[in-house]
């Protein structure tokens, strides 16, 4: 049976980002907005979430602030994943499956390019 | 509602349905509770918070939406539906609220029933929740019961979100802990229950 994590690991955890904190300092920090409320999860955007923090985890990304919302109001576009990038204006993306948050997580947030099939048309 | 495949077919994604309501309702604390319990063929899972809460009439809205039809008010149907398919499997769900104090909604199935919807990712709705809505106070617990024998996994996040002391939820280190803790307290404590 595997270790029971305790609050001793997170301290050590804590200690070691913070040391790092300076050297490794993204540029900007990052909001992304996931759509949560019943229509959102019925699209699966649970699990376009699960990716997100996952590629969060995978690439080892900093300064990025992650939420969760309740209902949009565009049902037909769920999964909705909004994304704000520093003072860039927000970009709203739709039917964000989890490939499609792969795209936008390495395309948008990683290299600052916005991934229009999946913007929602004003 | 003819068909069934409708595509909330995890208990652990009403959960999540059900803690964005009390999100939305304010909510500083919300505890979530899930027990297998195979020496009682049972499984309930509950979820408590300390928002706005409801009056009667709303409860019987938020429960059964068509026969009181009347309403103007949006109203989503994700706890119909759960009911529904808890009624289905010989369970039930019922839900106590006071405006003021808060809401408490209690679902139960047979657990051996054939059409039980699975328990699902518990720990990804968990990490969601905690990760995605710091500003509330999340306890989830897991039990579960069989020969006899139980076993309980808790999570409370205000002990690690005051140890984190301002570093955020979000750091990958902290996701890859919150997530490993999830994963192995819910899946160690699984492990009594029988396939």
């Amino acid at each position: 049976m595997p270790t029971v994590k305790s609050l001793e690991d997170l301290k050590k955890i804590r200690e070691e980002a913070l040391k790092k904190r300076d050297i490794k300092s993204a540029p900007g920090s990052v909001q992304i907005v996931v759509g949560m409320g019943t229509p959102g999860i019925a699209a699966g955007a649970r699990e376009t979430l699960k990716e997100i923090l996952g590629i969060i985890e995978e690439k080892n990304l900093t300064n990025i602030t992650v939420r969760q919302t309740g209902n949009i109001g565009m049902d037909s576009w769920e999964p909705i994943v909004q994304v704000v990038v520093g003072e860039a204006a927000p970009v709203t993306y739709g039917k964000v499956t989890p490939a499609a948050a792969r795209q936008i997580m390495e395309q948008h947030i990683m290299d600052g390019k916005v991934v229009n099939d999946y913007v929602i048309p004003a | 509602m003819g068909e069934r495949d409708y595509p909330m077919k995890e208990i652990a994604l009403h959960l999540l349905d059900l803690a964005e309501n009390s999100v939305s309702a304010g909510a500083k604390t919300v505890q979530i509770s899930i027990c297998e319990d195979q020496n009682a063929d049972l499984l309930t899972a509950s979820i408590e918070d300390d928002g706005r809460g409801m009056t009667p009439e709303m409860v019987k809205i938020v429960t059964d939406p068509f026969v009181t039809s009347r309403t103007t008010r949006k109203v989503g149907l994700g706890i119909p539906l759960l009911k529904g398919a808890a009624e289905e499997c010989n369970g039930g769900l019922q839900i106590s609220s006071t405006p003021g104090v808060g809401t408490r909604v209690e679902v139960s199935f047979q657990h051996s029933h054939i059409d039980r919807m699975p328990l699902g990712n518990l720990a990804a709705t968990f990490l969601g929740l905690s990760v995605a809505h710091p500003e509330v106070h999340w306890v989830f617990r897991y039990t579960a019961r069989n020969n006899g024998a139980e076993e309980t996994f808790e999570y409370d996040d205000q002990p690690i979100k005051e140890t984190l002391e301002g570093l955020s939820i979000t750091h990958p280190e902290v996701l890859a802990y919150l997530r490993g803790m999830l994963e192995e307290g819910i899946g160690a404590a699984k492990s009594i229950l029988n396939e």
